[in-house]
């Protein structure tokens, strides 16, 4: 069976025990008239019941299926012909690219060689092999615990409290997913980084200003030996992010001050969720946006006044991104605002002071730390984010501060050297993972100190 | 006062002074009140017009994708060219030069076309796909071989192009898709209504193609579909059981405040990082299967957890005491009271914020480049391992095409994204009107 229709047959094998155990615990009473005796409801002996059919069987089908594929590959190599095997390791995964390919059935057996399609036929058979092993055993487990759970049913077991129990750890296990969650993000950037500073040294990504990632295919190739130096990446990075913070901040601190303390509120009611429409719009369509209309029009428009500007300028991606932020930094300045409390605005108001003398002298001043924290936010979002830039900036890695020019950013080059295909071993594709653990450290420890300082000021009122 | 130092005017001003001075200052205070005000209303204004002009822009590019030019001609299902021996058997028919069939009714209507490479240049008006169009209507209906039939078919790229007056026609030829000749010919198709604008229901019910007049969302719309069911399957159980194990049952100790920040932090985790650990751990470490909608899902449920989390844990809090105390003290366990009582009533929110984090995750595509999911792929994805594209990468990938006609279809997807969106969003804000209490 498949691994989506045996889950499926599971879900009908609890349903059964569910069934089985409900009506186990009646028998055991005599019937509805001695439901009194009965230490649970009904329900929880059939609860009780399904959750040892479904559990364990579950876990069983979990490991299996995360392991089924390496144990099978080792398998397969082991009987794979010696000179095949004593391949170097890129070679040799070269072999297990085509094997996999036949078993997906994206090419057909007779375009690999003979003793990859043996492989590949052998690997369907064991796979077929593992399946009905599966299905066997899974299935077997939980009929077996539905013939021990009822077995157990009598009057004076307490149903309730050991499914009551069974749910707090479910839900208990769930929410430690967040946790895993880091651990393999940091897990998997930090790994694949470590592999690529053993071959080039993190003084030299992190210092050096030439960006190339290119490396030879072949030894005798000419030209390509790929240097790793980083700096321009970062600069392009900051430029972008830049630019954005100088569309988005006054804009959505302005428009923020004015819905909140000068709009009617029919006017506010209104204005508010059109401008948050441009935070639920997808970044694939700014950096549509950004490529198709904006980028062309800077260009026109600098050739008229005489300036050359690049057609992937980065003046282009960081008015964009500005455009998506001004949501996010509206309704953070918006929520830091209405935060002030009204005396400090009453007090304002008796010394004489106008409207915008309070907000810019007692408000905003009152407000800073939320808005610093806020913007610090925004600041994350525009160094992680990827479309925009992927679409609307360059792929060349200048080193410069022109905003009229083309540069590239981490994001980019994470995206250019990991999509398309290759090899998992090259300082090429590893770069990425190094690119990758830089912008998690950098945006963690940004979100970090504008969570902080957030709530340092929450705190300040409350 | 206390004893600090005190600064003395020289002289105490008396209230007139002070009157006049302020009344001088009043003016250019009352201006700078204005200047701010209007500052805040540009900016206002500012964001209002960066919407409309967005909206304007992709709706005025995209709505041509759902138009495309077609050509009305009078076909005659030759036997000669199709069936020759006269077998009527499906393998025969369906390998017959469909090609030619329409090539001879196009000659039929500019007889004076003559040579090679003058017909070549007639029958690069149709599109690439029109011959597979008599070849499904032939299979489909064996009867129709040695009869006529009149059909509109698909025109080229760059006939579509032209219709829609995307092409300047007064370019020099060499810069031009079309030539002089098929310019005419054009002209000549639409004097005499041949040549129209019609629903493009190929954009609506097709995948992916290397030609613009063939390529269509559909192929993307199932692709991202099975993988937000799946992605919903698998974050609202986990990011509501997750909630309520927060909210209801979590000690004050170290290690539910380490689950709390790391849910605060992963919600600003860039989405590519959550990429980067689904190419690493999902696809190279566990071996599944790349461009597949179940990867792509993984990555998404643990991509939306934090939203879905930090919305169901707003609605739990919501439900105030007094039902939880009612309800215990009725006799109700902890767990029965959640499950009959606080889940239910927190249950709007809850599916407030999960339709919201799925609205995210349907426009979300840097993650899914990382995962592979950007390979051509023309058949409509039908299981969750099978490769698929989906909506915001197709657009991603068109949008990369050289061909012209892409530009249109670009938008045109842009536009059922949106739709998608729209849709969703107002699910959120009605279930939220419909159902929301205020306690």
């Amino acid at each position: 069976m498949k691994p989506l229709a045996l889950l499926v047959s599971l879900l009908g094998l609890s349903l059964v025990a569910f069934w089985i155990g409900k009506s186990r615990s009646l028998a055991a009473v005599g019937g509805k008239a001695g439901i009194r005796s009965l230490h649970s409801l009904p329900g929880h002996y059939g609860l009780l019941t399904a959750a040892w059919c479904a559990l364990p069987a579950l876990v069983v089908i979990g490991l299996w299926l995360a392991f089924q594929d390496n144990i099978l590959v080792q398998l397969v190599t082991a009987h794979l012909p010696e000179p095949l095997r004593s391949l170097p390791p890129a070679e040799f995964s070269l072999v297990l690219n085509d094997v996999r390919n036949v078993v997906a059935g994206n090419v057909p057996a007779s375009s690999v060689d003979q003793s990859s399609a043996a492989a590949a036929a052998e690997y369907v058979h064991l796979q077929s092999i593992s399946r009905i092993a599966l299905t066997a055993l899974a299935l077997a487990i939980g009929v077996l615990a539905i013939i021990f759970a009822r077995r157990r049913i009598v009057p004076e077991l307490r149903a309730r409290n050991q499914v009551e129990r069974v749910m707090l750890w479910l839900l208990f296990g769930c929410s430690t997913l967040a946790v895993f969650t880091t651990i393999g993000i940091v897990a998997s950037v930090l790994f694949e980084a470590l592999r690529f500073f053993s071959q080039v040294s993190p003084w030299e990504f992190l210092t050096g200003t030439i960006w190339s990632p290119q490396t030879a295919i072949r030894a005798d190739q000419v030209g390509s030996s790929g240097t790793f130096g980083a700096v321009p990446l970062f600069a392009g990075t900051l430029l972008i992010s830049a630019i954005a913070m100088v569309v988005a901040v006054p804009t959505g601190l302005f428009s923020a001050v004015y819905l909140a303390e000068y709009a009617h509120p029919k006017f506010r009611s209104w204005t508010k969720p059109l401008l948050e429409i441009l935070a639920g719009v997808p970044t694939v369509v700014y950096g549509f946006f950004a490529a198709i209309t904006v980028g062309p029009a800077l260009r026109g428009w600098g050739e008229s006044v005489g300036l050359t500007v690049a057609s992937e300028s980065a003046l282009a991606a960081g008015l964009v991104m500005g455009i998506m932020i001004i949501p996010f930094v509206s309704s953070l300045a918006d929520d830091m605002i209405t935060a002030v409390p009204q005396s400090l605005r009453d007090g304002a108001y008796a010394l004489g002071a106008t409207k915008s003398e309070t907000i810019r002298q007692v408000i905003f001043r009152a407000a800073l730390p939320g808005i610093v924290g806020g913007v610090l936010l925004a600041v994350s979002r525009a160094i992680g984010e990827t479309m925009i830039v992927v679409m609307a900036a360059g792929l060349a890695a200048n080193l410069t501060a022109n905003p009229l020019e083309a540069v590239t950013t981490v994001t980019v080059q994470i995206v250019t050297l990991l999509v398309g295909d290759q090899e998992f071993d090259s300082p090429k594709t590893l770069a990425a993972f190094a690119l990758g653990l830089v912008l998690f450290v950098a945006t963690l420890a940004l979100n970090v100190l504008a969570l902080h300082i957030v709530r340092k000021y929450r705190e300040q009122y409350e | 006062m206390s004893d600090a130092p005190v600064r003395r005017a020289p002289r105490i001003r008396t209230a007139h002074e002070t009157q006049t001075i302020v009344a001088k200052s009043l003016r250019r205070r009352y201006w700078a009140e204005r200047r701010f005000r209007f500052y805040g209303a540009a900016a206002v204004l500012l964001g209002v017009v960066f919407v409309v002009f967005l909206f304007v822009t992709v709706f005025s590019r995209g709505i041509g994708a759902f138009q495309q030019a077609q050509i009305k001609i009078d076909v005659f299902y030759d036997p000669a060219i199709i069936d020759p021996a006269g077998t009527r058997k499906a393998e025969d028919l369906a390998l017959a030069d469909y090609a030619a069939v329409l090539r001879e009714a196009l000659v039929r209507v500019f007889p004076d076309v003559k040579g090679r490479s003058a017909r070549r240049a007639l029958s690069r008006l149709l599109s690439s796909s029109a011959p597979f169009v008599l070849q499904r209507r032939v299979l489909a209906n064996p009867d129709l071989i040695g009869t006529n039939d009149t059909l509109w078919v698909t025109a080229s790229d760059a006939v579509d192009l032209l219709r829609k007056a995307k092409i300047d026609r007064r370019l020099p030829e060499a810069l031009r898709p079309l030539s002089d000749q098929q310019l005419a010919w054009f002209d000549q198709l639409a004097e005499r209504g041949a040549l129209e604008l019609k629903f493009n229901r190929t954009f609506l019910s097709t995948g992916d193609s290397r030609d613009p007049e063939n390529a269509g969302v559909w192929g993307a719309v199932m692709g991202s579909l099975l993988m937000l069911s799946l992605t919903l399957l698998l974050s609202f159980p986990i990011g509501v059981a997750t909630a309520i194990y927060l909210e209801e049952f979590a000690p004050q100790n170290r290690w539910t405040d380490l689950v709390e920040v790391n849910i605060n932090n992963l919600a600003a985790v860039p989405s590519i990082v959550f990429g980067l650990l689904g190419l690493a751990v999902f696809i190279n470490f566990f071996g599944l299967p790349r461009s597949a909608p179940l990867v792509g899902a993984l990555v998404l449920t643990l991509l939306t957890l934090p939203t879905i989390i930090i919305a169901s844990r707003a609605a739990i809090k919501a439900v105030p005491p007094s039902i939880r105390e009612a309800a215990l003290g009725m006799g109700a366990s902890r767990i029965q009271t959640i499950a009959h009582h606080v889940l239910p009533l927190a249950l709007p929110g809850m599916l407030t914020g999960t339709i919201i984090g799925m609205a995210r995750a349907l426009g979300e595509t840097a993650p899914l480049l990382m995962i592979g999911m950007v390979a051509f792929i023309v058949d409509v994805p039908h299981s969750f391992t099978d490769p698929s594209t989906v909506l915001p990468v197709q657009i991603y990938l068109w949008s990369d095409s050289p061909e012209r006609g892409f530009v249109e279809k670009t938008s045109g997807a842009i536009i059922v994204l949106l739709v998608f969106l729209v849709i969703m969003n107002a699910a959120a804000v009605f279930l939220r009107n419909k159902f929301e209490k205020r306690w």
